[in-house]
């Protein structure tokens, strides 16, 4: 695994390399991004605000201006490919590299261009504060599942700019309906579930979307993303839930998927086919995205404070007051 | 020019060894009011930030700076470099009275004049947490008396593998080390108020060489040292900290952070620790003289010791019946394997007409139908989505059976869930069911026969279905009376059932309801069972063998004693 992510690194050009600038301890954000200039001035505000002080990002072809407002950034080192997403693990050879080459010794936040962080007290304590208590608790790793949020009315009705709050737009999730079960070989649990299980795959379960995620690393060269962030090496970093009971801090990535870019967005990906697994069996539900949905239902949710989200269940502050 | 009080009768130790920057403003804190303050800088900190610091404070001529040691966790270094600091304090500064212990990561919550008045009232008191090895529970690694009686040359941070064999070693052996003098060893928390009089008895003793030479291999002696030796100097000792302080289940300090503002002033107490560096707000408002205006009573920590048990206790045994992403049991020990008890209703929808309205209305629940249906979850009121956004697909239920009844019964907490089964349905959770004490089975056997009795298919099928349905319930009634069942599990036959229905129904309406003990005076109607006892008589004129129906005559039909059947009947 380690050694196709030095082979991937032939297929990146540095476009501003700011790496130097990191300092000591500093927070770190990975992604790799596609025409996201909609999502990221947010996206970037969203991360900087909890303490990620430098991002390194794979640009994989954008056409919409994503590349310049990168190269813009002060805080963002921007490497460009044009080779294939899917040949390269979905991004993650190109990640792999750069968390080895750059992420040694720091906290490292692996995240998508439409997934804001979040975890118990984001409001008051930023990232600092989260991985110093982690490192006094010895946990190199933190969970955070992924919470699709959602607008109420077809997802296209519900329109967003740039730059504006998208949580503002998509106010509403699923409290609940998570299934979950432990995942053999790398022992991490595997969660399925939230809107798009109950609308999409409500008749072969199996498909639905993987929620549960690793996005926030203490790293060291020799780790390794498995399945995108889902899952990774050595397989103790995936131990994030607790066994006997007791109850392990996790957080949650809140996913800005529908936003109403989606329904273009799966016209175009179907048309790429560059997607995850097997991309046939993807085909119903981009066709099913393209017919501009309603996720909403009466048992949705409405995003209130991270507290609301703890006492559902869906994350846990672990212990830490 | 810096605006400065006279010296006076309290003064800081202060040991520090990070976020150098926060001590420097605290340390300004107290000198600008008067406080004269010696630093304690940790000897592993670089030269360049105990310049910094130095130069920080270099226009407060009541600050000083003592020897360095290097203070690793659990060693003699700290109390080394209390000992250095203090004397510095009590030799340079002769007005002080009471030494007050604090550390760079200290942040003092009242005025410093409401805690200089409060020693001025007792200014014989030694604060100081001092309790003996019995009563401590709160010591880490197991060690409480062995802690003065062991050696302890490895580092319990870095050498853990090496301190616990020797340890190990030592008791086989059966080593221990004298204690000198016969003194009596007393622990309690490292951060102490005492007076001048009570640290010169200690630090000017005759015995200090002794003692210093015994401390140097106790285990953590900055928790011992002090605590043990006051109790042979002073006889004023109250055995509290002044300094709030709290540990998490492993023992390591809490941090506090700026949400914890209004926490931090319900406690009254004077100083906290440990803050974190970045709490902005917490340094703002406690450093500000507008700190002012609260109501300043006697120091009390037990206040917010709640909030601090519950987040153990959650810690620890996290919320029963919760299954997530950070907290996934393994059978057995999910400490409550759904989060509130439920009801699970076998054949009482096949004998009563109606029967989940009539429970509804009776008990105030939500009851649903079956919701292991094979074709799709019979959720209450036919909804598509149930509460949590639960889908009614069959296939999402079936991919995850106990993911989706944990979730319902967590979804729904604080209304009691009462739902339909049968052997129709999917049997995977029958285990989990019975094991589970939240639940409430309740069973009419052999009940799932009357829908086929009342039915249209052809003979044939009825007895293949009715075989099938036979084995089914079978081997779930064996799990049901398997030993080690935790549920509320009550089996009834159909006969001894239909004989007697009003008695079985409030014992399971009480149970469900308890607080409304109230005699049922209205019952479900009972479905016609006219015929039903020719139609076993059939079956087993085929070759199949009912066997969980109980006794039925084949030609009188059996009904409930004292009321006609197909009325409903009032029980008194």
């Amino acid at each position: 695994m380690l050694a196709r992510a030095i082979a991937s690194r032939h297929d990146l050009i540095a476009r501003r390399d700011r790496t130097s600038a990191i300092g000591k301890g500093a927070i770190l954000g990975f992604s790799t991004v596609r025409n996201e200039a909609v999502r990221l001035p947010w996206f970037l505000d969203h991360h900087r605000r909890l303490g990620v002080s430098h991002f390194l990002i794979v640009d994989n072809g954008s056409d919409d201006g994503t590349t310049e407002l990168l190269a813009d950034q002060p805080d963002v080192s921007l490497w460009v490919t044009s080779s294939s997403y899917k040949a390269s693990r979905f991004g993650m050879d190109w990640l792999t590299w750069l968390l080895m080459r750059h992420g040694h010794g720091h906290w490292c936040l692996t995240v998508d261009a439409d997934e804001l962080l979040i975890y118990p007290y984001w409001d008051s304590r930023d990232l600092r504060a989260l991985t110093e208590w982690l490192d006094r608790q010895d946990r190199p790793m933190f969970g955070a599942m992924m919470l699709d949020i959602y607008p109420k009315g077809p997802v296209a009705d519900h329109p967003y700019h740039a730059g504006e709050d998208p949580l503002a737009v998509l106010p509403w999730f699923d409290p609940s309906g998570y299934g979950i079960r432990v995942q053999q070989p790398m022992g991490n649990l595997w969660i399925q579930g939230g809107p798009r299980a109950r609308m999409f795959f409500a008749s072969e379960p199996r498909r639905a979307p993987t929620l549960n995620k690793v996005p926030l690393v203490k790293w060291h060269w020799r780790y390794a993303y498995v399945n995108s962030t889902h899952s990774l090496l050595p397989p103790r970093l995936n131990r994030i839930y607790d066994v006997d009971g007791a109850e392990a801090p996790s957080g949650l990535l809140l996913h800005t998927k529908f936003l109403q870019t989606v329904v273009d967005r799966a016209r175009t990906e179907k048309a790429r086919g560059e997607h995850f697994s097997n991309s046939a069996q993807y085909d119903r539900y981009y066709d099913a995205l393209t017919e501009n949905p309603n996720l909403w239902c009466p048992a949705s949710r409405r995003l209130t404070t991270w507290r609301a989200l703890e006492s559902l269940g869906l994350m846990s502050r672990g212990g830490w007051i | 020019m810096t605006r400065q009080e006279p010296n006076g009768t309290l003064g800081f130790v202060m040991l520090c060894h990070t976020a150098l920057h926060r001590a420097a403003d605290t340390a300004r804190h107290w000198a600008e009011r008067g406080c004269p303050i010696v630093i304690h800088i940790d000897k592993r900190v670089s030269k360049w930030s105990v310049e910094k610091l130095q130069a920080d404070l270099a226009d407060l001529d009541n600050v000083r700076f003592s020897e360095r040691f290097a203070c690793e966790w659990g060693t003699w270094g700290i109390v080394a470099a209390t000992q250095a600091a203090a004397e510095v304090l009590l030799q340079d500064f002769p007005s002080v009275r009471h030494v007050y212990l604090a550390s760079g990561s200290c942040l003092p919550l009242r005025p410093v004049r409401e805690l200089i008045a409060y020693l001025d009232e007792r200014p014989r008191t030694d604060f100081i947490e001092s309790v003996t090895t019995e009563e401590v529970g709160w010591t880490i690694g197991g060690l409480n008396m062995e802690r003065f009686t062991l050696r302890f040359p490895f580092s319990w941070r870095t050498q853990r593998w090496l301190f616990d064999r020797y340890v190990k070693l030592q008791r086989r052996l059966g080593f221990r080390r004298s204690i000198p003098n016969g003194i009596v060893p007393h622990l309690g928390s490292q951060w102490w108020c005492l007076t001048r009089q009570t640290l010169t008895a200690i630090l000017q003793g005759p015995e200090r060489a002794l003692y210093d030479r015994y401390f140097r291999r106790v285990w953590i002696p900055d928790e011992s040292y002090f605590q043990t030796l006051v109790r042979q100097v002073s006889s004023n000792v109250e055995s509290r900290s002044l300094t709030l302080s709290k540990f998490d289940f492993q023992g390591k300090p809490h941090i506090f952070y700026d949400d914890h503002l209004q926490l931090l002033r319900r406690s009254d107490c004077f100083v906290a620790r440990k803050i974190w560096p970045n709490a902005n707000k917490l340094y703002a408002t406690f450093l500000s003289d507008d700190a002012e205006g609260q109501a300043g009573g006697e120091p009390n920590p037990g206040k917010i010791d709640r909030l601090f048990s519950k987040a153990v206790e959650r810690r620890v045994k996290g919320r029963p019946g919760l299954y997530m992403q950070s907290r996934f049991p393994n059978e057995h020990w999910e400490n409550g394997r759904t989060a509130a008890p439920y009801s699970v209703f076998q054949g009482f929808s096949d004998v009563f007409e109606n029967f989940e309205g009539w429970l509804g209305k009776v008990t105030g629940t939500r009851v649903h139908g079956h919701l292991f249906a094979p074709d799709r979850v019979e959720f209450a009121g036919g909804e598509a989505v149930f509460n949590g956004a639960l889908s009614d697909s069959a296939a999402l239920r079936d991919y995850n059976t106990k993911s989706f009844l944990a979730n319902l019964i967590w979804a729904t907490r604080g209304e009691r869930q009462c739902f339909q089964f049968g052997p129709g349905d999917n049997q995977e959770l029958n285990w989990f069911m019975a094991l589970d004490s939240n639940a409430q089975i309740s069973v009419i056997s052999g009940a799932w026969a009357v829908p086929l009795f009342k039915s249209n298919l052809n003979f044939a099928d009825i007895r293949r279905e009715a075989a099938r349905l036979q084995k089914i319930e079978l081997e779930h009634l064996s799990i049901l009376r398997n030993g080690a069942s935790k549920a509320r599990i009550r089996i009834w036959n159909l006969a001894e059932f239909i004989e007697n229905p009003m008695e079985p129904l409030q014992t399971i309406v009480d149970e469900i309801s308890p607080r409304s003990l109230r005699r049922l005076t209205e019952a479900p109607r009972m479905t016609d069972l006219e015929g039903f006892g020719q139609f076993l008589q059939n079956l087993r004129n085929q070759g199949m063998q009912p066997v969980l129906m109980g006794d039925f005559p084949a030609t009188s039909d059996l009904r409930p004693s004292e009321a006609r059947r197909g009325r409903p009947y009032l029980v008194k």
